[in-house]
């Protein structure tokens, strides 16, 4: 008796962490969680995009504050003029996840611009990442933050 | 509780459109003040932007994105009366949807 209820129990637990998992798997599809909790810039672009490597480009401009007085609230506008733009990608180079944000244009009648407002933790770099056709452009501006974002 | 404001309106060739997302965006890393424990993650991940009935815009967000998500995309061939229409899904798996027609 004593065993088969403990068994019962384990299966128990066992079906409920699984159904847990494949909630959260399933809230999650389309979301790269491992890109997105990554804590390095690079492993979290290569899983995101496919990333090896970019090129810099002034071909994308960056427009953000130089100083955000507040971290939790720092506008940034993206735009490029670089051809046939399939994403802009935004990392805060010292959040403690850098990926931000990414942003799919899906249809080419959309204008390679994307502006949103973000969190910054501390005085960081603001990296673009562009895809353009089968390659990768970056560019980036410093923000100096005077109170950061991401705290308590 | 949350609600998804859309302006659009037709700037030369251009379509823009400006949103405005309701949503706490915790990102699961910052603590209560008070009971010095960690807030759990919500916020948006997923947001899709239609145009008439074709997607434009996916975007994917994190907890780093600033409360109240806001957004901003321009996209050409858009006419005035034209329904555009913005959707979200968050990490609990909640999501919102709203329209709008571009202004003339």
């Amino acid at each position: 008796m004593m065993i088969d209820r403990k068994r019962r129990t384990l299966i128990l637990g066992a079906l409920t962490g699984c159904s847990a998992w494949l909630a959260s798997r399933l809230a999650l599809a389309g979301w790269n969680a491992d890109a997105f909790h990554s804590k390095d810039i690079t492993s979290a672009l290569k899983g995101l995009l496919g990333m090896e490597s970019a090129e810099t480009s002034e071909r994308i401009q960056i427009k953000a504050p130089d100083i955000a007085e507040n971290g939790a609230v720092v506008p940034i506008t993206v735009e490029t003029d670089l051809p046939d733009v399939r994403s802009i990608t935004l990392v805060a180079a010292k959040n403690p996840n850098p990926l931000v944000a990414s942003f799919e244009f899906v249809d080419p009648s959309v204008t390679p611009f994307v502006s949103t407002r973000i969190k910054m933790a501390e005085t960081a770099d603001l990296i673009a990442v562009v895809q353009s056709g089968d390659k990768f452009y970056q560019n980036a501006r410093t923000v100096k933050v005077t109170i950061g974002g991401c705290g308590g | 509780m949350s609600e998804i404001k859309i302006r659009a309106k037709i700037e030369g060739d251009e379509t823009v459109v400006k949103c405005l997302m309701t949503h706490p965006m915790e990102s699961g890393m910052r603590k209560d003040n008070k009971t010095g424990e960690l807030i759990p993650a919500h916020f948006i991940q997923e947001v899709i932007c239609k145009h008439k009935d074709r997607i434009v815009l996916k975007a994917a967000l994190s907890g780093g994105v600033s409360q109240n998500p806001y957004l901003s995309f321009k996209f050409k061939g858009g006419a005035a009366g034209d329904p555009i229409e913005i959707s979200w899904t968050d990490n609990k798996g909640e999501s919102q949807s709203a329209k709008a027609e571009i202004a003339g």
